[in-house]
């Protein structure tokens, strides 16, 4: 595969070229080495997987990606250009979205209102001009409205729309994150872990919706799980990750082959 | 009517308008909390600058005045103008926000991650050296704050309450404009942070930063809007405070009452700050008027954080801040 060539996968989705590249990442805490010189690609339209047993660095990545953390070597690329050291703010204004591990959810909020939040990058309105053109700013609030409406349908919250969101469940709490990263339109969606701690019938819904999501908005994924069963399902290639370093890199069957990752997944001594 | 209970009532209305003032101090202190985390001693310290800071702008008063005349033998003191109070509440908020932005830059900026103490701490620095500053800047004396607010007793209140009971109530207009004000401004205030960009951007930082960061929302920038709006709000406490007593330093101790008003409110309720300050001012105004005789007066100085203490030992979280459930 070269960076500008457009494939189509076996079910028909087309994958573009290269969104984001990392280069030669390398993340330290102290004297821990989370993350040890990796290098990957997302492509355009693909759903990108990271896996690997915990510990191995895979939310430190998509920490980096997202700009929370700041990697000491290694450059990452964004549609072609390199991203200068950025807060994460600015990635999400970038369109870059995600989701936490530890869910991170507006707790004295309802569902609707944190999915709102998710517009705030799409609302140019500024103080002074709400004030002033107050018409202006209701327009572009029903607009925004509207289209979160469609999304909390889309993902079939609708009828806890009003509710807090400490009051839900935590599989329904990992639903409203997603709606409110989706209500962002993002061009790049990171899912840490969506499907932990949920039991299987959770796990079938929110790969259903990952799968949805990405078909229906185009949306380029990349979702970070150790559970290999349902990753290898749902995404078009895996990274594969053990203690910071890169052990496998390809499509599920090429992973699944790959000698690194049965030994690390079965738990063959490290040396 | 008995006598005593139309005063108490007396009493009561003119304690209830003292507590708008509480409240406007603890609002200051509650918008900060939330949205920083940040305990704000200096929030008192704040309708203290600008107080002095409106007087100083409106009356044409040389800034620095006293400091550049021993410097360079020069004789300023005023402009020479008088402006508009409108005018000079506008550049008294202007200034208010520089304030903001200068406390964002040099101070919360460089503390962030700290722990609370630390940050509680730089705000004790922040309140001595504001003191300090304010007095450089505009000098020590008592000064008389006029912008124009009615003042004195009404004598419509008076006269109808005296048809009604043959016993005319005292209330002051100035009370009764704070206490219109202070509605008006806590209305916009609710409105500004349900209805638009911003306001939704502040309410989501008061509940999780790294949500925050994750949809799009400048911590720093939000930093700077909130203690701009505090600073609105202290502004606006000043006025009212300085139209009442002067504009005088011991602004800023009064302003510790809202310390009770907050272990009453809640550090975190809205709601909590105007009713906890509302509580105090007529709590203790009822106090000094039927048990104050009794203990030989001067009940006004203790009455409310004794109060306070009483609801720490059986309600620690206030009366409406969230309820405090230990993970275990
Ligand atoms: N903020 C942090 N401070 C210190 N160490 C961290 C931090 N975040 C992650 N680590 C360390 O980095 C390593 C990788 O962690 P993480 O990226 O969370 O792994 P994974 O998501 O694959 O389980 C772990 O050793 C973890 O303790
Ligand atoms: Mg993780």
């Amino acid at each position: 595969m070269n960076d500008t060539a457009v494939t189509t996968t076996p079910d028909g989705r087309t994958i573009g070229g290269v969104l984001m590249e990392m280069k030669h990442i390398t993340l330290r805490f102290g004297g821990v080495e989370a993350i040890k010189d990796i290098s990957f690609d997302i492509r355009e339209g693909e759903i990108r997987a990271i896996i690997g047993p915990n510990g191995a660095g895979k939310s430190s990545m998509l920490n980096i990606i997202s700009g929370f953390y700041v990697p000491q070597e290694g450059e990452v690329w964004f549609r072609g250009v390199k991203r200068p050291p950025m807060k994460p703010f600015q990635v999400a204004k970038l369109g870059i979205a995600r989701t936490f591990q530890n869910i991170a959810l507006f707790d004295g909020m309802s569902v609707l209102d944190n999915v709102m939040t998710g517009r705030l990058t799409h609302m140019s309105s500024g103080l002074f001009g709400q004030a002033l053109w107050w018409g202006h700013a209701q327009a572009e609030e029903v607009e925004n409205r509207a289209k979160v409406e469609r999304i909390i349908d889309f993902l079939e919250i609708q009828n806890i729309r009003k509710t807090p969101v400490a009051r839900l469940p935590y599989g329904l709490k990992k639903r409203v994150e997603l709606a409110r990263a989706l209500a962002a339109e993002p061009s790049l969606l990171l899912l840490d872990e969506p499907m932990a701690g949920m039991n299987v019938e959770e796990k079938e819904d929110m790969s259903r919706f990952i799968l949805d999501v990405n078909d229906e908005f185009g949306t380029t994924i990349a979702l970070i799980e150790h559970d290999m069963g349902v990753v290898m399902d749902i995404s078009d290639r895996v990274v594969v990750m053990d203690y910071g370093k890169k052990i496998g890199d390809g499509t599920p069957d090429e992973v699944r082959a790959n000698q690194d990752v049965i030994d690390a997944y079965l738990g063959v001594a490290h040396d | 009517m008995p006598d005593t209970l139309l005063f108490a009532i007396e009493v009561t209305l003119n304690g209830l308008m003292a507590g708008v003032l509480y409240a406007l101090v603890a609002l200051g202190f509650v918008l900060i909390f939330k949205a920083s985390g940040v305990f704000n001693y200096a929030q008192g310290v704040m309708a203290l600058f600008a107080a002095l800071t409106l007087v100083g702008i409106m009356e044409g008063q040389v800034p620095f005045g006293h400091l550049l005349n021993v410097i360079f033998g020069t004789e300023l003191t005023t402009f020479g103008w008088t402006l508009p109070s409108v005018v000079g509440i506008l550049l008294t908020m202007g200034v208010m926000v520089v304030l903001a932005i200068l406390i964002e830059k040099l101070i919360l900026k460089h503390l962030v991650n700290q722990p609370d103490i630390i940050l509680f701490m730089a705000t004790i620095g922040l309140a001595y050296f504001m003191e300090g500053f304010g007095d450089l800047m505009w000098g020590s004396d008592i000064k008389k704050l006029d912008v124009g607010l009615p003042q004195g007793i009404s004598d419509v209140i008076d006269t109808t309450t005296f048809g009604w009971f043959g016993y005319g109530f005292f209330i002051d207009k100035l009370d009764i404009t704070a206490t219109v004000v202070a509605a008006l401004l806590v209305t916009v205030l609710v409105l500004f942070s349900q209805y638009t960009k911003q306001g939704r951007a502040m309410r989501a930082v008061a509940d999780d930063h790294q949500a925050a960061l994750s949809v799009g929302i400048s911590l720093r920038f939000i930093w700077v809007l909130v203690w701009s709006i505090a600073g609105f709000v202290a502004l606006v406490a000043g006025i009212m405070w300085g139209a009442k007593s002067g504009v005088q330093f011991s602004l800023s101790l009064i302003a510790l009452k809202a310390l009770p008003v907050l272990m009453l409110g809640g550090f975190t309720s809205i709601p909590g700050a105007i009713v906890g300050g509302l509580i105090i001012g007529v709590g203790e105004k009822l106090f000094e008027f039927f048990i104050g005789p009794m203990v030989g007066g001067a009940t006004e100085n203790w009455f409310a954080y004794v109060l306070a203490l009483l609801f720490l030992v059986f309600r620690p979280q206030g009366l409406f801040g969230e309820r405090i459930i230990e993970r275990v």
